[in-house]
């Protein structure tokens, strides 16, 4: 693409809504997935090593 | 049966595929990490604008991906509940039940992206059409699954059931498939086959084949990392999980 400035990328030829809304909810929606995953590993860490 | 067949199946135990996950996963990581860049490089740097679809094309290298993974993550979490009630093993179920949160998610995705690219190409953010509606019922059907198992208190009863819930859902996968060769769907064809030469520009496919493998590496290295956690969740009261916590203090 021959975006030659920042803010003619961001406006994505008139798209940028829909390019970004698009990218940045797929990168937040794993963001939230890996933290999740390894907070959820490390409560079941805790636990295990917990007296019984 | 060979000597290397009985190695493998060492690693159906939970207590030996603990560790093995773990080692595991930093290598799916990184390669997913390093793929995503290389695809998002060609995705946005070297691809050429669309000349029909403007710069609007560019959530196809989320979207497809998203969506082959939203139906292959889920064939796989079959698969693990055909193997769990056949016989019977603990880690198979164990295997399905991490998978269906990232199959979830997928799944939610290509909708999203989708409902985003549809709006600027086809007008609209969604349509009952038999492609997007059957994608829909996927995602219904990652819920009932999770659902299921959340509502049965004993583990072995809740694999049980939400196996059966997952191998019957599984013939939504097919439908979604080729639904767009069935119906006359407002959703297009399919740009990729294996049949047929791509309709796209070797670079945008290229792109849009790194990104789908990144995200397979992505799902494998969450699902391990959930496996585990499930692992120690539910082999809390065994022996081997005292052991290797004991070990860690």
């Amino acid at each position: 693409m021959s975006a030659t400035s920042l803010s003619d990328f961001l406006a994505m030829g008139g798209y940028g809504f829909y390019v970004w809304g698009s990218y940045l909810v797929t990168a937040l929606a794993l963001a939230i997935e890996i933290v999740a995953v390894r907070s959820r590993l490390r409560a079941a860490r805790a636990q295990s090593t917990e007296p019984r | 049966m060979t000597s290397a067949s009985i190695h493998w199946f060492k690693f159906a135990s939970p207590a030996s595929f603990f560790p093995l996950a773990g080692r595991l996963v930093p290598w799916f990581a990184t390669a997913a990490a390093a793929l995503a860049v290389i695809a998002l490089w060609l995705a946005f740097a070297v691809a050429p604008t669309d000349a029909q679809q403007g710069e609007a094309y560019r959530i196809i290298f989320i979207h497809v991906p998203a969506a082959w993974m939203s139906m292959f993550i889920y064939v796989v979490m079959a698969f693990w509940c055909a193997v769990s009630l056949t016989y019977n093993t603990r880690l198979a179920a164990m295997m399905a039940q991490a998978l269906a949160p990232t199959g979830a998610l997928f799944t939610f995705l290509a909708l999203w992206t989708g409902a985003l690219w549809g709006r600027p190409t086809w007008g609209t953010y969604w349509a009952w059409d038999a492609r997007m509606t059957s994608e829909l019922i996927l995602l219904f059907l990652y819920f009932g699954y999770m659902a299921l198992r959340h509502a049965i208190d004993d583990p072995r009863r809740a694999d049980r059931a939400s196996a059966v819930l997952a191998l019957v859902g599984v013939v939504n996968v097919p439908i979604i498939y080729f639904s767009v060769k069935w119906w006359n769907t407002l959703h297009q064809g399919a740009t990729v086959s294996l049949t047929a030469s791509p309709k796209m520009a070797s670079v945008m496919l290229a792109g849009m084949l790194l990104m789908a493998f990144a995200a397979w590496f992505y799902s494998i290295a969450v699902a391990l990392v959930r496996v585990r956690a499930i692992i120690l969740e539910r082999e809390r009261h065994t022996a081997w999980v005292a052991d290797a916590a004991a070990m860690q203090q």
